[in-house]
C-alpha cells in the first residue's frame, strides 16, 4: 500500500480489528466529461432494468421479447417457406409493433427522470461536476440509445434472416440501413416526448399513464383523421391526409423515414411532395429541439 | 493522537463579498461578507437565517442576486464545475433512493463525482465504514433507521474526498446517542481525514462542542463570526433556582454581585454569569452565599446559550 494509515490500533490479540484509518484518495479525478458518460451508461443499462433489482428487469426484458418475436416468425416463416421476399419492407416494422416502443418509453422514462425527482436527489447530481444540462443530455442520449436498440435489434433479425434466405443482398442492405436510419427518429421522437412528460411529475404512475395516453390517443387522432382524408378519394383529401401526418409522433417519424429514404410509409399517407417532406423534417428536428429545450428549462429551476 | 495532515491552506477555504439573495418576496441573503477558516465552522440561525440559501450558493444549485461568492479560491460560478469536484454536500432533506443498497448508491455518487469505477468501489468501501455503516451496506436503503440514512447521506459527501463538505443539519431528527454519535463524527471529519467542515444547525449549543469557529447569521445578515471559546465564554452562566423567602434571595443576590458576579433574576430563577474566574470557584461562591442567606437551594445548573438568548443579546447591544 502506498499511503501509510494516519492511525492504526495496536494489534494485542487475535480478534482485533485493525483501524487502517482514513486514506486520502490520490487518484485520478476524472471530471465533468466523465460524470456525464458515466450517468448515460448507468440511465441506458437502467433502462433495461441492468444492474437494478430482479423485479425492474421483468417489463424491459418482456418489451424487448415482444418487439423481437414477430421478426423471428417472419423471419423462420420466410426460410421454411423458402419465399423471395420479405413480406413488408424493414421500413414497416416499428408501426407494426407501435405498441411496444410506446410502452417501453412509457415505463421507462419516468423510470430514469421520476425517481430522482421523488427522492429528492437531484441537488446531489448538482452539487457534483457535472451541470445541469450535462445531466439533461446524459439521460436524453441514455432514453434515446436504450428505445434504438429496442428498435434495431428485430431489425437486424430480420436482416440477417433476410440474408440467410439468400435474398438479394444489395437492395436489403439499402433497405435495412434506411430503416437504422428510421430507428434513430422514432428514438430521438419518443425519448424526447417522454422524458418531457416524465420530468413534470415525481410521481411514477402518472407519468406512466401521461406518456402512453399521449402517445397513443395521438397516433390513434392523427391516423383517423388520415383515414377519413383518404377516403374522401379525391387529390386533396390525400393532400390533407399526408399533413395530418404532423399529428401525432408516430407518423411524424414514420413520414420523415420514409421521406428520407425514399419509402413508402407504413401508416396511411406520407408526407405530401417535397415541400411536404421538408416542412415533416422541420416540424421533427424542431420537436426534438423543443423537448430538449423544455428538459433543460425544466431543471434550471430546481 | 492521530496525526493531523490538514491540506487545506491557511487562507479563507468560503469567502462571500456583499452576497446578497433576493427571493420575490423575502431577502434570504442581505449583503453577507464573511471568511471562513479551515477547520470545522458552525453555521448558526433560526430557521429561515440563510443558512440553506447561503450553502447553495456556495453550491451553485442556487443563483445569488448579487455579490461574489469564492470557496477554496475558486468563483462558485465561473469556476463551479472544477471546484465541485472537491467539494461534498450533505442535503438537510432526505435524498436517498429506497430501492438502491447503500453501497450501490454511494458508488455511483462517486462516479459521478469523477472517479474511475474501481476507485469509487474501493473508497465507498473505505468510506461507508469510516461513517459506521458495516453489513447493513448491503440492504435497501428504504429499511434503514433515520440514523443509518444520515450515515449514508454523509457518505456520499465524504466518498471522493472533498477538501471541504459542507453539511446542512446533519443532525436533524436523531436521538440524543446518535446526535452524539454524528458529532463526534463531524469532528473526525477535520481532525482525522483532513477535510474542512461547514456545518449547520440551530442550536449553538452542539456546535460549540464541535467547532472551531462559529459564524451566526439572522435574517441573512451576519450577526457574529468568532471562535468558539469566545462563545463559550459567554455561556459561562449558572442558572441558580432557591426556595423563596424572597427578601432574603434579594440579600443574597447584593452579595454575589459583591463577589464579582453579574445576576439576573428570570422569575424564581437566578442567571449567575462568571465574568472572570473559573467555573468551580464561582459555583463554590453561589453555594456558600446561599445557604449563608439561609435559602434553600433546588438546582443548579450550568446555563446554555440558545440561540434566541444570542439574538437578543447582539440586538440589545
Amino acid at each position: 500500500m502506498s499511503t501509510f494509515p494516519r492511525t492504526a490500533t495496536e494489534s494485542t490479540g487475535a480478534d482485533v480489528i485493525h483501524d487502517i484509518g482514513y486514506r486520502p484518495y490520490t487518484g485520478e479525478r476524472l471530471g465533468r466529461g466523465y460524470a456525464t458518460r458515466s450517468l448515460f451508461v448507468h440511465s441506458a443499462r437502467g433502462a433495461y432494468g441492468l444492474s437494478r433489482s430482479a423485479i425492474s428487469k421483468v417489463l424491459p426484458m418482456l418489451l424487448f421479447a415482444a418487439v423481437c418475436l414477430p421478426a423471428l416468425i417472419i423471419v423462420a416463416v420466410v426460410i421454411m417457406a423458402e419465399m423471395d421476399e420479405m413480406p413488408f419492407e424493414f421500413t414497416d416494422y416499428v408501426i407494426f409493433v407501435v405498441a411496444v416502443p410506446a410502452i417501453f418509453v412509457a415505463a421507462q422514462a419516468p423510470q430514469l427522470l421520476s425517481k430522482d425527482l421523488r427522492f429528492a436527489t437531484v441537488p446531489l447530481y448538482f452539487s457534483r461536476p457535472l451541470t445541469r444540462s450535462d445531466y439533461v443530455r446524459a439521460k436524453f442520449a441514455a432514453m434515446t440509445v436504450a428505445t434504438f436498440v429496442l428498435l434495431a435489434t428485430p431489425l437486424v433479425i430480420l436482416y440477417v434472416g433476410a440474408l440467410l434466405a439468400e435474398l438479394p443482398f444489395g437492395e436489403h442492405t439499402e433497405e435495412f440501413l434506411g430503416s437504422l436510419v428510421g430507428a434513430v427518429a422514432f428514438s430521438l421522437l419518443l425519448a424526447g416526448l417522454s422524458l418531457v412528460i416524465a420530468s413534470v411529475t415525481p410521481r411514477r404512475g402518472l407519468g406512466v399513464a401521461a406518456i402512453i395516453t399521449v402517445l397513443m390517443v395521438s397516433y390513434g387522432f392523427a391516423s383517423t383523421l388520415q383515414g377519413i382524408a383518404e377516403d374522401s378519394g379525391d387529390a386533396a383529401g390525400h393532400t390533407a391526409a399526408g399533413w395530418f401526418g404532423l399529428l401525432s409522433p408516430f407518423t411524424l417519424a414514420d413520414g420523415v423515414q420514409s421521406w428520407l429514404t425514399g419509402t413508402e410509409v407504413a401508416g396511411i399517407t406520407g408526407p405530401p411532395g417535397t415541400a411536404g417532406g421538408v416542412v415533416f423534417l422541420l416540424v421533427f428536428i424542431g420537436s426534438i429541439g423543443a423537448c430538449y429545450g423544455l428538459l433543460v428549462r425544466r431543471y434550471r429551476r430546481l | 493522537m492521530p496525526l493531523l495532515v490538514s491540506r487545506v491552506c491557511s487562507v479563507s477555504v468560503i469567502s462571500t463579498s456583499a452576497l446578497t439573495k433576493q427571493y420575490p418576496r423575502v431577502t434570504a441573503l442581505d449583503q453577507l461578507t464573511v471568511d471562513v477558516e479551515p477547520g470545522v465552522v458552525g453555521l448558526v440561525g433560526a430557521n429561515g437565517a440563510g443558512k440553506s440559501t447561503l450553502i447553495k450558493i456556495l453550491l451553485g444549485l442556487a443563483d445569488a442576486t448579487s455579490g461574489s461568492a469564492q470557496m477554496l479560491g475558486k468563483n462558485v460560478v465561473t469556476e463551479g464545475s472544477d471546484l465541485r469536484e472537491r467539494v461534498g454536500y450533505m442535503p438537510e432533506h432526505d435524498c436517498l433512493p429506497p430501492d438502491l443498497s447503500a453501497t450501490e448508491f454511494v458508488v455511483h455518487m462517486a462516479r459521478m463525482s469523477g472517479l474511475p469505477a474501481s476507485a469509487a468501489r474501493e473508497r465507498t468501501a473505505d468510506t461507508l465504514r469510516h461513517v459506521g455503516l458495516y453489513e447493513e451496506r448491503y440492504r435497501p436503503i428504504g429499511g434503514y433507521s433515520t440514523g443509518m440514512k444520515q450515515r449514508v447521506k454523509l457518505a456520499q459527501a465524504l466518498v471522493h474526498d472533498p477538501a471541504i463538505v459542507l453539511l446542512d443539519e446533519p443532525t436533524n431528527g436523531l436521538d440524543p446517542i446518535g446526535r452524539d454519535e454524528m458529532l463526534a463524527l463531524i469532528r473526525r471529519i477535520h481532525t482525522e481525514f483532513g477535510i474542512s467542515v461547514l456545518v449547520t444547525s440551530h442550536l449553538l449549543g452542539e456546535l460549540e462542542r464541535i467547532c472551531d469557529h462559529v459564524v451566526v447569521i439572522d435574517g441573512g445578515r451576519l450577526l457574529r463570526s468568532s471562535a468558539t471559546d469566545e462563545f463559550t465564554r459567554v455561556t459561562r452562566l449558572l442558572a441558580v433556582e432557591v426556595i423563596e423567602p424572597l427578601d432574603r434571595e434579594v440579600d443574597a443576590v447584593a452579595a454575589l454581585v459583591e463577589a464579582g458576579l453579574r445576576v439576573t433574576i428570570e422569575g424564581r430563577v437566578l442567571m449567575v454569569e462568571i465574568i472572570d474566574g473559573d467555573l468551580d470557584g464561582a459555583v463554590d461562591v453561589v453555594r456558600d452565599t446561599v445557604v449563608a442567606h439561609g435559602l434553600g437551594l433546588s438546582r443548579m445548573e450550568q446555563g446554555r446559550h440558545r440561540m434566541t438568548e444570542i439574538f437578543s443579546d447582539e440586538a440589545s447591544s
